[in-house]
């Protein structure tokens, strides 16, 4: 595999930014009841940490180290911003559900760690495909978490463009099914993940920790 | 008074940081393996949200807000709306608090200093204590008072769940935990379960 088509996948399974790296957690969790702000909150992410790893890549040979968490906070939050005004003109529903997870992108870790572990040493292209390969791993976790909790919370998935959609049959309905209140609450997101770290490390023995 | 207090418990209990906004998740995992590193990171973060959510509620009540520069330069500033400024002016206030405990903690605990390593200057991005003074500006605190008490009980929900995690997490070291649920995924778990026991306090009318 070419190095450029790693920095792409490596961080979707192996090197995942949620599971593997623990970073940016915060946002997995609480955007997650539903399909729509998920999808909608992973591609911000992956805009903004692309555009800060090209942005500080570009840059990583101007920043004096006693102050790059301040210069980076400043381009990140700048971003951040940017993406918050454009959610508000164009997705302003979603946007008031995101409510201020939004502004918390600019204290994802994810990016942050990035930033630090990857374009202050690396050239912008280089810095640009891990950006978009981390924040596609960052989105993968997010649907499924999404997906799970909606469908079986509520028996619907709600897509951007096409609202919400009916998945479960209302025959099921009447033979007596009944959505699982618990898992739009918040402890069941937690659990989820759980689960999925468990699956993973099944899947990939080498991830596997101490204790 | 009542309201003060009543704000005080929920945001200790009822609006835990941890189990309700899975804020400040990423320390929280990083830094709860013993319960001494995580009561010194429960505290520092304790100390930043009591400092930083006042500050940013006079920043946001005189300078950010629609109108809010009306003591300033008169009535043609009641069209003025600065609250797109509030994420960069609340992450400067925070970055600069964080400095000033790196230091305090450096000179007067140098132990913990240590201990704590990399996780003390990354408090500045631990989003309980951005999402403090976000949630402060969203609800619109009506004093200053209550936004200090708002920082005060949610930097010490913040601690007791750490602290409870820390807790588990030392004694799960000698259970027989499934191989690919080690480490990370029985805390996500536990935690999931914490958080299922402190949805009991939403019970609470206050």
């Amino acid at each position: 595999m070419s190095k450029n088509s790693k920095l792409l996948s490596g961080p979707i399974n192996l090197n995942n930014p949620i599971t593997v790296q623990v970073l940016g957690i915060c946002s997995a969790l609480a955007v997650t009841v539903k399909l729509e702000p998920a999808i909608v909150m992973s591609v911000s992410v992956l805009f903004v940490m692309a555009f800060a790893n090209v942005i500080i890549s570009l840059l990583r040979n101007t920043i004096p180290s006693r102050i790059r968490i301040i210069v980076q906070l400043v381009i990140i939050a700048a971003l951040v911003i940017l993406v918050d005004q454009v959610l508000k003109a164009y997705l302003y529903d979603v946007s008031k559900q995101l409510s201020v997870f939004v502004g918390l992108i600019i204290t994802n870790c994810i990016i942050m760690g990035r930033l630090e572990a990857f374009a202050l040493g690396n050239k912008p292209y280089a810095s640009f495909l891990d950006g978009v390969g981390n924040g596609a791993g960052y989105a993968v976790i997010m649907i499924i978490i999404a997906a799970v909790r909606e469908l079986f919370g509520a028996g619907t998935l709600t897509l951007p463009g096409l609202g919400e959609l009916q998945i479960i049959p209302q025959g099921f309905y009447d033979f007596g099914y009944q959505n699982n209140g618990l898992m739009i609450l918040p402890p069941m997101a937690l659990i989820v993940v759980g689960v999925i770290i468990w699956v993973q490390r099944a899947r990939t023995r080498e991830l596997i920790e101490e204790n | 008074m009542q309201d003060l207090l009543n704000l005080f418990v929920r945001s200790i209990f009822v609006e835990n940081m941890v189990f309700a906004f899975f804020l400040g998740m990423c320390s929280y995992l990083a830094v709860s393996k013993t319960v001494k590193t995580a009561m010194g990171l429960g505290l520092a973060v304790i100390f930043v949200l009591v400092i930083t959510v006042p500050v940013d509620w006079l920043l946001n009540e005189y300078i950010l807000k629609k109108g809010a520069l009306e003591w300033l330069i008169g009535a043609k500033a009641l069209d003025v709306d600065l609250s797109f400024l509030s994420f960069i002016m609340f992450i400067a206030v925070i970055a600069s608090m964080v400095q000033l405990v790196e230091m305090i903690v450096e000179k007067f605990a140098p132990a913990l200093y240590s201990s704590l390593g990399i996780f003390l200057p990354l408090i500045a991005v631990n989003c309980a204590i951005l999402g403090g003074s976000l949630f402060m500006q969203e609800r619109e605190l009506a004093s200053v008072g209550e936004a200090t008490v708002y920082g005060l009980g949610s930097g010490i929900g913040w601690l007791i769940a750490i602290i409870g995690i820390a807790a588990i997490r030392e004694k799960i070291r000698y259970s027989n935990v499934p191989a690919p649920l080690r480490g990370l995924g029985i805390t996500f778990i536990a935690t999931g379960i914490m958080g299922i026991a402190f949805m009991t306090f939403m019970g609470i009318k206050l």
